[in-house]
């Protein structure tokens, strides 16, 4: 695991481990996730791979009624809406993901702070075998 | 206070114009580019022979996947018949045309060229929405695509970060919405050139000659809240929170500050541009600002020795409604959380202290992504030349304009500040 490239390619096949993967720098420590293998903050390259617990709140989120077409083969539309969301990990880090478990027809019920849990959806077959990284309250 | 860097020599803004926004089935780039040109060359009030131009910048977005047809330099160099002058594309999203005319600046403020053509384009509504959709979301972040977020979606998820965050509400984004119509009402080059009020008699009349039921508003907050009249889009973003899909073109003419007399006798002086570089929404330590436009709005605000206060008008990039806000807090036209307040209590009207938009803004004079800042600036010209007609402003010694523009999320930003002296 440790030979993988700081990248995105990466961080997909660790989603579809089932692994909320991030980097950290081993000079100053800085924490990204996604992975990323330049240091924003003091330029070095050594990285290493942490494992989120992969608790957080909602800190945004937008309850969607006309999505792009990969969302509507999944049956999303203007009568059953999906929620995008932004997460606050415990590690002080946020990450964009679907929001499972809410319903968005009835977006005022859904609470900015809510504390919630990570859950790995994986969609389509073969080559294109994908996992969406989501949450849902805990 | 003014910073650290300077233009090499002063730039003005001659001549100013745009095609009508639209959706159009029968016009395409080319012709909407020619009619801006058009109007351009007409409103260089000593005349200009586009044989003097010395270079074009040309702003466009994504014509490449919308049109199949990639390259727009050359091909509107010679549809103006500038060839074999130099011609650059720029792209920055929604912004790209911003780009072109700082470009632009550069140029003749290096000492390079005296004379440069900026424009934008974008032909947008002969795909499908879905496929505009597609297309757009190419200038957002990947992680934001892949979590599902649309554009609307994007905006909308900062808007209930920044209403949790200061206690604002969806009424609030219908005071930017109805104000956005008013103005647009007076604005014949407008895609949606009719108040809210205007949409409601409208549909009232509909149902009349229709024989069906007679829909009953009692005032313009409850037709937006009404969910038939205004269907959700992405929460808390509904359809009149969002600017349309649209085809048009814009360009300006800027030359050397020492030449500009001889093209006019009331040229708009270049006194500031910025322009800044944002993260994704992953990345923002916070979602109620955009970065990016705080730092355009310092580089531009520190060239020109101006502050927040002194710009007296503005056009800003109300893509969504709540990006309205957003940016006249970035630009420092109000505090952090007061730019919700500011727009209830109608500062940002024609009539108020600070006019915002006042050609309709992206929501209602349409958006066609390539043309908009230099769009933006064509209101700026007419405004501050007092040649905006019913709409113009009702300032006195209107001399100071500004022009901010976002591109994708928030990547890419910018800040324009014209002067008449």
């Amino acid at each position: 695991m440790e030979a993988r490239p700081f990248n995105d390619i990466s961080y997909e096949r660790f989603l579809n481990e089932e692994k909320l993967m991030g980097s950290r720098c081993r000079k100053c420590g800085l924490l990204s996730v996604p992975p990323r293998s330049i240091c924003t903050r003091c330029y070095g390259s050594e990285m290493e791979w942490v494992a989120m617990k992969g608790k957080g709140k909602l800190v945004a989120f937008t309850s969607i009624a006309i999505g792009p077409p990969s969302m509507v083969k999944e049956g999303y539309d203007r009568k059953h809406p999906y929620v995008s969301g932004v997460v606050e990990l415990e590690e002080g880090v946020k990450v964009v993901a679907r929001i499972e478990g809410v319903d968005g027809s009835r977006p005022e019920t859904i609470g900015i702070g809510t504390p919630v849990r990570v859950e790995f959806l994986h969609r389509g077959e073969g080559t294109n075998a994908t996992t969406f990284l989501a949450f849902r309250p805990s | 206070m003014r910073g650290r860097r300077k233009l090499g020599r002063g730039v003005a803004m001659v001549g100013a114009g745009m095609s009508r926004f639209g959706m159009f089935s029968d016009k395409d780039s080319k012709y909407l580019f020619a009619e801006a040109f058009r109007e351009m060359l007409s409103t260089v009030d000593k005349g200009i022979d586009p044989n003097d131009i010395d270079a074009l910048y040309l702003g466009n977005f994504t014509n490449d996947f919308f049109v199949r047809q990639g390259h727009w330099g050359p091909i509107i160099s010679d549809l103006l018949g500038l060839t074999p002058k130099p011609a650059t594309r720029t792209e920055g999203a929604c912004a790209s045309s911003a780009l072109a005319f700082r470009e632009g600046v550069f140029a003749i403020a290096s000492g390079f060229y005296d004379v440069v053509l900026v424009g934008g384009v974008e032909e947008m509504s002969k795909r499908s929405t879905e496929e505009v959709t597609q297309g757009l979301a190419m200038a957002a972040s990947p992680y934001e695509v892949k979590a599902g977020f649309t554009f609307p979606g994007v905006f909308g998820a900062m808007a209930t970060a920044y209403f949790a965050k200061y206690g604002a509400s969806r009424e609030h984004l219908m005071n930017v919405t109805i104000k956005s119509h008013n103005n647009a009402r007076l604005n014949p080059k407008a895609q949606f050139n009719v108040s809210i009020r205007d949409i409601m008699n409208q549909r009232v009349e509909k149902a009349k000659s229709k024989g069906a039921a007679i829909p009953i508003w009692r005032n313009e907050k409850e037709f937006l809240r009404d969910p038939q009249a205004n269907p959700v889009v992405a929460w808390p973003m509904h359809l009149y929170d969002c600017c349309p899909i649209s085809d048009g073109a814009s360009c300006v003419l800027l030359v050397a500050e020492e030449i500009a007399k001889s093209f006019t006798d009331e040229p708009l002086y270049v006194a500031g541009i910025g322009q800044g570089s944002g993260k994704g929404l992953h990345a923002k330590e916070d979602l109620t600002y955009f970065e990016a436009t705080r730092y355009a709005a310092k580089e531009a605000y520190e060239l020109s020795g101006l502050k927040a206060e002194d710009i007296q008008i503005a056009e800003v990039h109300d893509c969504f409604s709540i990006a309205e806000i957003l940016h006249i807090e970035d630009l420092g036209f109000f505090r952090p959380g007061e730019g919700y307040r500011a727009v209830e209590e109608g500062l940002t009207r024609l009539d108020g202290s600070k006019p915002i938009n006042t050609s309709g803004g992206l929501k209602c004079k349409g958006h066609p992504v390539g043309a908009t800042g230099t769009g933006q600036l064509v209101e700026i010209w007419k405004q501050l030349r007092g040649e905006a007609g019913e709409r113009q402003a009702p300032i006195k010694d209107l001399h100071i304009g500004a022009a901010q523009s976002l591109g994708g999320t928030g990547g890419t930003c910018t800040l324009t500040i014209l002067e008449k002296r």
